[in-house]
């Protein structure tokens, strides 16, 4: 049937962004009608799925009808187009949580800038999506407010910290979403819902308006069905902005990547990763990745990245560090959660802060403050900034060799729920792959790459600076190869 | 001193003022280090990291935007006015500018700070090692070292309600105004190298006076766009440094030294009694004229200093450094020199003049439409200065302007107006606004210099008076003044009294023959 229907019920399932702009384009379906389909698959799935925090039905449908009272001929190419924003986005107006009790019914003042560029490129909220608690997690168990699961297997997580990002694409609540990465916060949840996951180079995406967690790590990427998908979005929110001094737009649009095959170029398999880390089922489906590579033309030889096994070690450091700077603004005197009960000045600050944040947000701060103190200072931050630079130097002279890095995304498939919340050192192995990545501050993507026990695999990709076109190309060349589904089979696991 | 305060009070060296003082201590054998830390507020049209207006006055939180409110997700953007004016006083100060400054996050949870963080900086500040040389009212000169002059931004005001400390504790609450949160700021501190509340007072004078001339702040103490803290000590001469005080936010030249002078008088009391002086921050009261102690608690602070992730490092290459030095207005030192030897004034008043950059502006511009620097220096640092005084009015709002005067000095010049006169017929023009011509004409103060005029009133009064004019010939000179009076009755006191003197003596000698 037509995907329009003429009234009858769409198949969001089959939707890619891009497909969606092609049926809103030709008239076969209005934004309302698209919207509508939408917002009825969160209503049939999003019990079971609880990738949203928020959906706001009744702004996507203004925003939808608003497109629709407009000539086709004079709309831009992805208005009416649906998205799923995670919820560190500050959007004017619409309550903003980055899923903390402390920020429980914030409306922010103003919209972070790649916010109002997606509004002026005409694109319809659908709502806010569950995450780890300021981004702390690989899991979504920190969210304040209820833990998402994986289309894949509802028993599962679906990584995180963008775990409602990728499940919502995986569950096709949305054709895409937008996320955030600071340690591997959109590239793992991606691997583990089966998605593509791109985290660009540092600053090629604006931060204002990002609620921070680490800001010298924090960036802002896309989570798709498929790679062109990836690399339309990107161009949307990429750019350099008077309001972030730290951004620097891509030296060229990521544009629509048509490469068929991977002659002369050459990859590297960081040797580091390929050891007992990497669970069985995981190695498998990244070996015939590589494979796919090798018979599309591609060179694939092993690297060695010594420093990148202090990723993890540098990487808690410097985030926590930053991030306990900067989650001291919530402190109840402005705006936010503030306790009932102070006598004075310093309980209400305790008592705000100890109500406000949950148990993986202090454990971090108290890190970061440690880390940050007298006398600890050169020991903790200053040894992990000296990692993170022998990380950027490895990268650098594997990159004289390679044109691109490539790893499994996450050492596992997506976890049960509950089985690594107790053990927080366990959770943060599941960065191991993709934290380096972030403090050398270059651009990775997670595509699907196969199934392990049912469950998704991701392989990365790593590009040097800025080299988002060609990696974006890579990645549609070896996506079309693998030819992974990345529809997760809802209604038969829901039962 | 006026500072002594009164009453013994807890146990000494808790920080608390005691004022009761041997009389046999010997306060001459201690010697007094101070340091001065700075903060100059920038008359930039807008805050440091967002674009919010710079004001002063205006109702609470009218200029203020999610950035310098710290919002959830902003992002602070350096403003690049800003760091040419920090760079003209490190310039000024003769620091070094570093090639590449770095910002700092300030760590600390107060209501008035909307990050809980200051955005300053640390071990990479803008200026580093400059000095200002500083001369004393009887002309003798000291230095003083510039250990740093770095960048960072306000905080927000707070305003306590209830609660008899006027601080936080004990208020029943507190209100926080964030139009100040974010202005930018330049901290200079000092070395010790202060040795009397005198010496830090004048310092602070000529700092405030090189700022103004630098056009970078309003350097108002009152409103706060200039407040000074003071690090004090007091050790033996010769030993090494003392502990050290903080105090707080002294608002004026003169709470700082009468601040200086009881604060190191409780010290030399504390030592004297056999105690020790506590490291801690004390307050000023200028109403009682004693100092006490901040609780300590609020000063048990790591900073937790860490480079700030959100700005990138700025990079001051040697050209733009030289633009911002050939920008540098001419400065009070320079400016004295050129006075003295342009206009050869007397160092006193060149210095004077060279300290006040609006005075300095209003001699010169006078000398120049009189062509009398010597008298425009007189008037400008006499009657002109001791009417801004008087009525507090600064040099820009002056009622007299420098053309007006002018024609004022003009007309003492051309004997119009005796200096006597002139002097009166000013205090006119400031209060009415009338140029000096309109009220010598309403008021008939013009002094006759006519010769035709005197001389038809001279011989007419000598004529009617032959008595007394018989005695002036046979050598009663006292005569004349006799005669002066008539002439000066009859003109009602407007004839040039020296023009008047030539005319008698010759009418009177004449008639004789």
């Amino acid at each position: 049937m037509s995907a329009a229907g003429g009234g009858a019920a769409l198949d969001v399932t089959t939707l890619t962004a891009y497909r969606c702009r092609e049926l809103l384009a030709r008239g076969d379906v209005s934004a309302t009608e698209l919207t509508r389909a939408y917002l009825d698959r969160i209503a049939a799935v999003d019990e079971q799925v609880q990738a949203f925090l928020r959906v706001d039905e009744s702004g996507a449908m203004a925003a939808a009808a608003a497109v629709d009272a407009k000539p086709r001929s004079g709309r831009q190419p992805w208005e009416g187009v649906p998205i799923g924003l995670k919820d560190i986005f500050c959007v004017k107006g619409v309550e903003t949580t980055c899923a903390s009790r402390i920020l429980k019914d914030y409306i922010p003042p103003y919209d972070a800038t790649i916010i109002a560029k997606l509004r002026t490129a005409g694109l319809i909220f659908l709502g806010k999506l569950n995450m780890d608690e300021f981004a702390m997690g690989s899991s979504t168990e920190n969210s304040a407010f209820h833990t998402t699961r994986n289309p894949w297997d509802f028993d599962r997580v679906p990584g995180g910290s963008s775990g409602g990002s990728a499940a919502c694409v995986a569950a096709s609540e949305a054709p895409w979403a937008l996320g955030t990465d600071t340690g591997g916060s959109i590239r793992q949840p991606a691997s583990l819902c089966g998605v593509v996951g791109l985290r660009p180079t540092y600053g090629a995406v604006s931060r204002y308006g990002v609620i921070a967690f680490a800001s010298s790590l924090d960036q802002v990427g896309t989570l798709t069905r498929d790679v062109r998908d990836a690399a339309a979005l990107l161009d949307l929110i990429a750019g350099r902005d008077a309001m972030d001094c730290t951004s620097t737009g891509l030296s060229e649009p990521a544009g629509t990547p048509g490469r068929a095959d991977l002659r002369g170029l050459r990859f590297g398999v960081i040797e580091e990763y390929m050891g007992e880390a990497c669970r069985s089922g995981v190695r498998e489906v990244f070996d015939a990745a590589v494979d796919s590579i090798s018979a599309l033309g591609g060179v694939c030889e092993v690297v060695s990245l010594p420093s990148v096994e202090r990723g993890v070690a540098a990487y808690y450091l410097i985030a926590a560090s930053e991030a306990g700077s900067n989650l001291a603004r919530f402190d109840g005197v402005r705006y936010g959660h503030r306790t009932e009960h102070s006598e004075d000045l310093y309980e209400m600050y305790v008592r705000t802060r100890s109500e406000g944040f949950g148990p993986e947000v202090k454990r971090r701060i108290m890190i970061g403050a440690y880390a940050l103190s007298a006398g600890y200072y050169d020991a903790y931050y200053a040894q992990a900034q000296r990692a993170r630079t022998l990380i950027i130097q490895d990268f650098a002279r594997a990159f004289e060799r390679f044109d691109f890095l490539i790893s499994p995304t996450s050492p596992t498939v997506a976890f049960e729920i509950g089985e690594r919340a107790a053990d927080p050192l366990a959770m943060y192995l599941s960065d191991l792959c993709t934290v380096p990545v972030s403090l050398a501050a270059l651009p990775g993507i997670s595509i699907p790459a196969g199934f392990s026990a049912g469950l998704p695999v991701g392989f990365q990709i790593i590009g040097p600076h800025f080299s988002e076109r060609g990696l974006l190309n890579v990645a549609y060349a070896l996506e079309q190869s693998l030819d992974v589904n990345t529809v997760a089979p809802l209604a038969e696991t829901a039962g | 001193m006026n500072a002594a305060p009164t009453g013994k009070s807890g146990a000494a060296g808790d920080g608390l003022n005691d004022g009761s003082r041997e009389p046999t201590v010997d306060r001459e054998a201690w010697e007094s280090v101070i340091g001065l830390e700075i903060h100059v507020q920038l008359s930039t049209q807008t805050k440091m990291f967002c674009g919010c207006t710079v004001t002063f006055g205006d109702p609470p939180n009218t200029h203020v935007c999610p950035v310098c409110l710290g919002h959830p997700g902003v992002l602070p953007v350096c403003n690049e006015r800003a760091i040419e004016y920090a760079t003209r006083i490190a310039l000024a100060l003769d620091c070094r500018i570093a090639e590449r400054t770095v910002f700092h996050r300030k760590n600390y949870f107060y209501p008035d700070l909307p990050k809980a963080y200051q955005i300053s900086q640390y071990d990479q500040p803008l200026g580093l090692g400059g000095h200002l040389d500083v001369e004393l009212e009887d002309g003798s000169r000291f230095t003083v070292g510039i250990t740093r002059a770095h960048m960072e931004e306000d905080a927000g005001k707070l305003v306590h309600a209830g609660g008899a400390s006027g601080r936080i504790d004990g208020a029943d609450y507190s209100l926080v105004d964030f139009n100040r949160g974010g202005i930018p700021l330049v901290e200079i501190v000092t070395e010790p190298d202060l040795r009397t509340p005198d010496q830090a007072r004048v310092f602070l004078v000529q700092l405030r006076s090189l700022l103004q001339q630098l056009g970078v702040s309003d350097v108002n103490m009152e409103e706060g766009s200039l407040r000074c803290d003071a690090n004090v000590s007091i050790r033996r001469p010769g030993d090494p440094f003392g502990t050290k005080t903080e105090l707080k936010n002294m608002n004026s030249f003169r709470f700082l030294q009468r601040g200086l002078e009881a604060e190191i008088e409780r010290q030399i009391d504390t030592l004297e009694a056999g105690e020790t002086v506590v490291q801690q921050t004390v307050h000023f009261d200028p109403a009682s004229g004693a100092v006490s102690a901040l609780r300590s608690k609020e000063e048990a602070h790591d900073y937790r200093y860490f480079p700030e992730p959100d700005l990138t490092p700025i990079e001051l290459d040697a050209e733009y450094v030289e633009r911002v030095r050939e920008s540098l207005p001419e400065l009070p030192a320079a400016r004295k020199e050129r006075l003295m030897e342009q206009y050869s004034l007397p160092a006193k008043d060149a210095a004077a003049l060279a300290g006040n950059k609006p005075l300095g502006d209003y001699f010169e511009e006078l000398a120049a439409a009189s062509g009398d620097a010597r008298t425009a220096a007189n008037w400008v640092l006499g009657d002109l200065s001791a009417y801004l005084n008087t009525s507090g009015v600064e040099v820009a709002d002056c009622p007299v302007k420098v053309a007006p005067l002018a024609e004022l000095l003009g007309l003492v010049d051309d004997g119009t107006l005796s200096g006597k006169m002139a002097k009166e017929v000013f205090e006119t023009m400031a209060s009415t606004g009338k140029d000096a011509k309109t009220i010598v004409a309403e008021e008939g103060l013009g002094q006759i210099s006519d010769l035709g005029e005197l001389e038809t009133i001279v011989v007419r009064i000598v004529a009617a008076n032959p008595g007394p004019a018989e005695e002036f010939r046979q050598g009663r000179e006292k005569v004349l003044g006799f005669f002066v009076g008539q002439v000066m009755k009859e003109t009602q006191g407007q004839a040039n009294p020296q023009i008047v003197n030539d005319l008698l003596r010759k009418q009177l000698g004449a008639s004789g023959v």
